[in-house]
């Protein structure tokens, strides 16, 4: 055996070089967990093919000319954007305090402001793959996007920054069991009456309220973008609006061990 | 050090040199772990200073942190994660890292790289938290319970190990409730209970004492009143001539004798 030499020779890597080494760790440990992958990619397809066909035999009218896929590719591309920037982040965020992940990684040289961009890092990589795979399986059932490249990077973006500073907020003040359990219920419960996948125009008069909650703000948002081309400000605000509530919740209440 | 009302260590004062090994000996609950944490930057004192490489662990912790070494007492990695997958991540996390294959190897984790971390065992975990913090190249390790849950093959590993860190000149200070982790590996051994520093120095130092040790050695098994008549014997000898008896221990004087004087209590099994 070749012999180590532990003569003292420390350094961090470059801020870059961490961060990155970060977001594809934990992007790659949230592809492997299988209730994870189930909440990032098979229930947001699941939800797209058997809304379209459903809608379909049903003859749902949601007061549009446009086919259905149409209205429900964006709203399902909102869903993965909700389920990986919240619930996801809050469960994995809730283990890693329990396990003093995120203690060990304190006494690292990758500094907190490091670790909070390697988690946004590792968001967006997951979203890019789920948008990948909900866009080609839109398009297998007939979907044909004109998007706005702006509102749709706005939408992400901005849809990332709220669901994920409340979904710090979640898993800084419970227990990882009961951040688990919270994390899944709201998801639920904005999945079916939230805005996320069906238009606001299907909620009648409900459907004012909806528009200020962060997920029928970003369903909204994602539609405009890939339905009109165009950049819905006014949603855009309404997730400024949570993304600035969650980050000072979270500054407030977030412990890190 | 306070948690609350309740002061943890109080008044600890010691210093560490360079490329040495000090342990920080107690028993459970002493203060070994918010010692160590303190140095590290995880806790502020209430009150006095703490200096680390002429840092302060709190105010400068962004650049102390790149120049040690920390294994906790537990934990410290994903549940899903692979062995290898861990120490990889935390080397790409410095400039100069070990290589993690040969780190790996040394300390026997070779075959189990791929194994999830939660079906790691116990002894496992703690050389994979004892590889991720030497894995930098720090300048200082502090390693919490180095060896607790090892099998005595990894204790003897792992004490080489410590060793020649020490000849590379990297400063180890290690807490361990074991007497024999003190007294084999260590330069310095400060005894602390309750928060209080109550001995320090070299193992030989701690175990010579300044006073005069009588031993007898019998040629039988001692009868079972023989203990109380031999202390009211000595106890006879010791007022008619005027020396007084720190103490009388039944076996041979080990560092945990010397614990056992001065705490009145055992180790790790009280």
């Amino acid at each position: 055996m070749s012999e180590l030499d532990f003569t003292p020779r420390p350094g961090g890597a470059t801020l870059r070089r961490q961060v990155l080494a970060q977001a594809r760790m934990e992007a790659r440990l949230m592809l492997r967990n299988g209730e994870q992958l189930l909440l990032a990619v098979v229930v947001p397809v699941l939800v797209l093919i058997g809304g379209v066909t459903a809608g379909e035999h049903l003859a749902l009218d949601l007061e549009t000319s446009r086919p259905l896929v149409d209205i429900f590719t964006p709203g399902v591309l909102a869903l993965a954007v909700m389920s990986t920037s919240f619930t996801s982040l809050a469960i994995a965020t809730g283990f890693e305090r329990r396990y003093g992940v995120i203690k060990r990684l304190g006494s690292s040289p990758l500094p907190r402001s490091g670790l909070l961009a390697g988690k946004v890092g590792a968001l967006l990589m997951v979203q890019l793959l789920q948008v990948i795979v909900i866009g080609a399986v839109g398009q297998l059932l007939g979907w044909t996007p004109e998007p706005g490249v702006l509102g749709v990077a706005l939408a992400i973006l901005l849809g990332t920054a709220a669901f994920a500073s409340l979904g710090l907020f979640v898993a800084g003040v419970l227990r990882a069991e009961a951040t688990l359990a919270v994390a899944n219920l709201v998801y639920l419960l904005l999945m079916a009456g939230g805005g996320v996948v069906l238009p606001l125009s299907a909620y009648g008069a409900f459907g004012d309220v909806v528009r200020w909650l962060p997920s029928g703000a970003l369903g909204e948002a994602m539609r405009t973008a890939f339905l009109d081309g165009g950049v819905a400000w006014r949603d855009l605000g309404v997730l400024i609006i949570w993304a600035v509530l969650g980050t000072a919740l979270t500054a407030r209440t977030f412990k890190w061990e | 050090m306070r948690y609350g009302d309740k002061v943890a260590v109080d008044g600890l004062s010691l210093t560490v040199e360079r490329a040495t090994i000090t342990a920080v000996l107690g028993p459970n609950g002493a203060g070994k772990t918010t010692t160590l944490e303190t140095c590290e930057g995880y806790r502020r004192p209430h009150r006095g200073a703490v200096r680390v490489l002429g840092l302060d662990p709190v105010r400068d912790r962004r650049d102390l942190l790149p120049r040690i070494g920390v294994m906790l007492q537990g934990g410290g990695a994903w549940s899903g994660v692979r062995a290898m997958e861990m120490l990889d991540h935390v080397a790409r996390l410095h400039a100069h890292p070990l290589d993690t294959g040969m780190l790996s190897e040394r300390l026997g984790l070779g075959e189990c790289g791929r194994t999830p971390y939660r079906r790691l065992s116990g002894g496992q975990q703690q050389r994979l938290g004892l590889a991720m913090a030497l894995v930098g190249r720090p300048e200082i390790a502090f390693v919490d319970e180095p060896t607790a849950g090892m099998d005595p093959q990894a204790r003897r590993t792992t004490w080489e190990l410590l060793d020649e860190l020490r000849r590379d000149g990297v400063t180890v200070v290690l807490t361990t409730h074991y007497l024999d982790e003190a007294e084999q590996l260590a330069d310095q051994v400060h005894i602390i209970d309750r928060g209080r520093l109550i001995a320090s120095g070299t193992p030989e130092e701690l175990t010579r004492g300044s006073s005069a040790t009588v031993r007898l050695v019998v040629d039988q098994e001692l009868p079972v009143d023989a203990e109380s008549a031999l202390r009211s014997s000595v106890a006879r000898w010791s007022t008619e001539h005027g020396v007084g008896v720190r103490s009388i221990s039944f076996g041979s004087r080990t560092l945990e004798d010397v614990f056992l004087e001065l705490t009145g209590r055992g180790l790790g099994h009280e």
